[in-house]
Order: C-alpha cells, then structure tokens, then sequence
C-alpha cells in the first residue's frame, strides 16, 4: 500500500478519507493512527489518539451540534444560475452539475433550523466538499434568508463556515455576496438577535472577511487554518517562510480575533451555555 | 515621467508622430490637403480602437499609470480639502486617504484607496493596497461624517487588500467585514465609485453605498484576471480570457445590476484629459448626492439593504 508511504502534506482532503480495504478504518493524517469509522464517529470525528480534528461537512455537524433529529432544513434546492455562463478549462455549470453529483448536495451551504438542548437556533453549515465551501449566490441568498427566519422567528443564529473564499466563477456577484450577508446581520444586530460565528478548518478569503468575522461571538475549532489570503499568497508576497502556527485558530485568539477555541467535543455545550447567556 | 503608450494604442501615436512631422515641413510644402486627411485618420481610428476595447484592454486603461487617482480627483473637484489620519488605534495606513472636503455647496467626507505614480511614491502608498488600520481609518471618518451628518464619497482604486503577515496579525479579514457591517447601516447617503481599479474584498472593503458608479475604463471584480487565470487555467497566460469571462468592466456591471451609473471619461482614457474626467465625475457626484439628500436616513438604510439584498442569481 504505497500511500502509507506519502509523506503527511501530500493528504490532501480525499487521501485523508481513503479507506483501507474493507471501506471501515481511517488513518489519522497527524499521528497516523488507524481508527474504525464507527469508533471515529463516537468520537465526533476526531483522532481518538491525537484529537487531530478531521474535516467534516453540514451531515456530520448537524449531528455533534444539533439535537437528534431537529433539523429542517429550507432552501434546500436552491442551486446556482452561472449568471455569467462562464468558462474556464472547464464550464462552471458543469463543475456545479458534477459536484452536486459527486457531494449529493446543491450547493455550499445547508441552512434550516434545529434545536441545541431544546433551544430552537437558526442554523447554516458550509461544506467545503461542494466546489472548496466557495460562496457564490447561492451561499449568499441562503445565508441571507437564514438570518430573516432568525429576524422573523426571533431566534439566534449559528453559521459554521469552511470555506476557500468566494466563488470566482460568478464574477463580481460573488464578491456581492459579502456584501448582501454583512448588510443582512447589521439588521439582525440592531434587533439584538445574537449570532455566533463557528470558523472550521480551512475558513479563508471573502468568508471570513464578512459573515464569519461577524459573530457576536466567534468560535474556532482547534487548528483550523483562518485567514484572509491563503498562505501561499502571502508567502509570495513577503518571500519568506511563514513562522509555525500562523493563520491558526490559537494564533488569531492570541491576536484577537476569536473568542474562544473549541474542541468539537464541547461545541454543543459551549453553544448552549452562550445562548443561555445572550439570549 | 515617459509617456506610457499601451500596445493597442501603437497605430495611434504613430499616426500622431507622422502628422507632426508633417506639419513641421507645412510651412515650405503645400500639403494641407495631405495634413488634413491624416487628422481625419487619426480621429476615426482613435474612435474605432477607443469605443471597441477588450476587456482586457479596458483593465490596462484603468491601471494606466497617468491616471488621476483619488487626491488627484479631490484636488481638482473640491475646495478645502482636510485630511484626516489614522485610525486611533494603531497608525496612519497611506494607502487609503480621506478628509473633509467641499464639492460645489455640499460639505462631504471623501474617503478613497490612494496609489503613487513612481517607485518611491508607490512604496509610501503600498500600491494602494491597504492594510486593516486603512479600512478601520476609513471606519472612523465615515462613523465621522454621520456623527455630523455628512455625506460620504468613497473613490476606489485598488489591486487588493495587502496580503502580508502583519496585515493578517492584524485582522484584515475583520477589518473588512467590520466596515461591510458598519457601512450598511450608516445614516448617511454614501456614493461609490470605481475610479481605477476594484480588486476584490480589498476594494468593497469601502464599497457599500447607496449610489455604485464606476468610471467608463475601470474594472470591479471579485478577483484579478491575472489571479484568476493562475488559479483556473494553472498558469498566468490566460488573462485575457479570465478578463472576458470574468465580465468586469463598467457596462458589465450595470448589466449585472451591480452599478447604477456609467461615468464617461475623455476619449482614449481620464489620463488624456485629467480636467475634463474631473469635472464630468464632479458633476455626476453633485446630482447624485442632491438625489439623496433628499431621502429620509431611515429610509436610506432600507434601501441600502434591499439593493444589495437584491444582487444574485439563482434558481429554485
Ligand atoms: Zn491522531
């Protein structure tokens, strides 16, 4: 099996869920501890060794955050229009129609409702499988009717983002989105609703410089890559080498950007608690 | 500074220099028929090659390095212009100006991303692109202007946010997003306008209005050709077609509902005319903040939040 012989950076997000023959275990990429799915379940999919967290979507963290079975969804079938009919090496209604093939969603976000312990939340989670969790205008018009069911129900809102950034092949309607999410949670902040903001691994570029920057609180998960230019890009730019732990979770609660680091395992209960107390 | 000719504008100034000539040996020969032909050349074909640009052509008109940028529009539109710096929090980001200023009777504040025009001047201004405490600066004017209910006139002219280390220590990503929040529920009417260029988070950092204007020969995108061809195509070769397919300039937008209003500039650029581009954006501005004026705050907020709520597509 040559891929145990990859060295860690070559996993990318598919490698790190290559199953080992019988389709059951997976390698943690961190500590290279081989974990039964069911044990990694139990374990909100997090190394049972290492605590490495392994990056999950919208199914898995409907599970660890809301209560079992509270969800309902809305918008579910929203799905992008390629306003610009745009082409690369590839059509981008075809990246969609493939993506929404492979992934078995529409688009990059899930949003609806559910419950945290029987207190009834407004709810949005991105998935990063679904193009590289880009917001396009899909994302934004999603997010934007979220916080309206928040504003109308007067309930709290929790966005979960991971995220590459905005999706370039819807041009600058894309970059709008920013724009159409930041306004909407102004409104929501002027009726002292409370949102918080979870930022997972990797939550970067137009996401994090509007909604998920926004929280009345914001969340990280440990050692979730959050920024605003991807390192590669800043790299190239300053022609060094970035200095160990830049652009992590615990780097921007050193610097004043997150509140609060939290381990996926006390997710759900951190959330309850800060809604008991904002709410 | 050397005059900067781009490529597709070669067959003009050859023509130019050939009339030139021409009409320094006009005195001793008889060719004004000839000169006057070669007039006529030169203004259809400035007109041929002007009104059909690429997109791409349009993105180097709108880098073109004699271009006014913000001081240079302020200086020539308003009277008693009063810079104001810093952010009071951590220091004076030159890459984004702003101040009081009055154009015609209004009394606004005029906040825009500043680039500088040779080496030494570009490294003072970071080539315009800003750091966090340039869009908390802009933050604090623009919460400045409302406190004393002014107006506010944003200029946008960017290659991008910085995307350096400090920068992100910082929080560039807040920053950002702070001002998209904070901006969308100002009590005041805002104008924006794309006078160069519009890359990206960088440039909408001060991009929410009520009134989005872009100059005839600028670019507004949610990324550069060159980035985008680097990341879709793996290579940077394919900027001409990232520019086509990313439809970014000014009639782009206004058919994407983006923009509301296309600014003329002088034919061939604002750089060719720096007064006259002046003086048609001045008086857009006035007639556009006379509109608002006249809008209720409340009011204004609302509108502002249904405009950009308003921007996408989608099915369902
Ligand atoms: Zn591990």
């Amino acid at each position: 099996m040559s891929w145990f012989k990859r060295s860690k950076k070559n996993f990318s997000d598919d490698t790190q869920k290559m199953d080992l023959p019988d389709g059951m275990w997976m390698k943690c990429p961190e500590c290279d501890e081989i974990i039964h799915k069911k044990q990694l379940e139990s374990n909100l999919w997090t190394c049972v060794k290492c605590s490495y967290h392994f990056r999950i979507g919208s199914e898995e963290y409907i599970k660890v955050i809301l209560d079992e079975g509270s969800f309902k969804e809305i918008n579910k079938k929203m799905r992008s229009a390629d306003p610009l009919e745009f082409s690369d090496t590839k059509k981008y209604s075809l990246r969609v129609n493939d993506a929404i093939k492979k992934t078995e969603l529409y688009d990059a976000i899930r949003t609806g409702t559910g419950t945290i312990n029987g207190k009834e939340i407004s709810f949005g989670c991105m998935d990063f499988k679904f193009i590289g969790g880009s917001m396009g205008s899909v994302v934004g018009e999603k997010i934007a009717r979220l916080i309206d069911k928040s504003i109308k129900s007067k309930i709290p809102l929790v966005l979960i983002s991971s995220s590459g950034g905005a999706r370039m092949m819807e041009g600058v309607l894309s970059l709008m989105q920013m724009a159409k999410t930041s306004a909407r949670l102004a409104k929501l902040a002027d009726l002292g609703i409370p949102y918080i903001s979870i930022l997972t691994d990797p939550t970067t570029g137009g996401i994090t410089a509007s909604y998920a920057m926004l929280g009345d609180v914001n969340i990280a998960e440990p050692k979730a890559l959050i920024g605003f230019a991807g390192p590669r890009v800043i790299k190239q730019t300053i022609g060094k080498d970035l200095p160990k732990g830049f652009q992590t979770a615990e780097f921007l609660q050193e610097h004043g950007f997150i509140d609060r680091v939290v381990s996926r395992k006390e997710l759900k209960n951190t959330l309850f608690t800060l809604l008991e107390f904002l709410n | 500074m050397a005059k900067t000719i781009l490529d597709f504008e070669k067959p003009i100034y050859e023509l130019e220099e050939k009339l030139a000539e021409m009409k320094k040996v006009s005195d001793n020969l008889d060719i004004a028929g000839e000169i006057k032909i070669i007039e006529d050349k030169v203004e259809t074909l400035k007109e041929s090659i002007y009104k059909g640009l690429t997109r791409w052509q349009r993105v180097q008109l709108a880098r073109h390095p004699e271009r006014p940028y913000t001081l240079d529009y302020i200086y020539m539109m308003t009277q008693n212009f009063l810079e104001l710096h810093g952010d009071r929090t951590f220091g004076d980001d030159k890459a984004i100006v702003g101040g009081f200023a009055k154009i015609d009777d209004h009394k606004v504040m005029i906040i825009g991303h500043q680039k500088g025009r040779d080496t030494k001047s570009n490294l003072f201004r970071n080539f315009g692109m800003p750091n966090p405490e340039g869009y908390r600066k802009a933050l604090r004017l623009m919460k400045l202007a409302e406190k004393f209910h002014r107006p506010i006139i944003t200029m946008i002219d960017t290659p991008g946010a910085y995307p350096g280390l400090e920068a992100e220590e910082r929080g560039q990503a807040e920053a950002i997003a702070r001002n998209l929040l904070e901006m969308s529920r100002l009590k005041v009417p805002i104008v924006v306008v794309i006078v160069g260029e519009g890359a990206s988070g960088g440039a909408l950092g001060i991009g929410i209005g009520d009134r989005i204007l872009m100059l005839e020969n600028t670019w507004y995108s949610v990324i550069s050709p060159e980035s985008c061809s680097s990341i879709l195509w793996r290579s940077w070769e394919y900027k001409e077609q990232a520019a086509e397919a990313l439809r970014l300039t000014a009639p782009d937008l206004l058919e994407q509902k983006v923009i509301d209003r296309i600014v003329p500039e002088p034919l061939g650029g604002a750089h060719k005319d720096q007064e006259l581009a002046a003086s048609i954006l001045k008086k857009v501005l006035i007639e556009e903040l006379q509109q608002l004026e006249k809008i209720k705050p409340e009011k204004l907020v609302d509108m502002r939040l249904e405009k950009f709520g308003k921007m996408g597509a989608w099915i369902e």
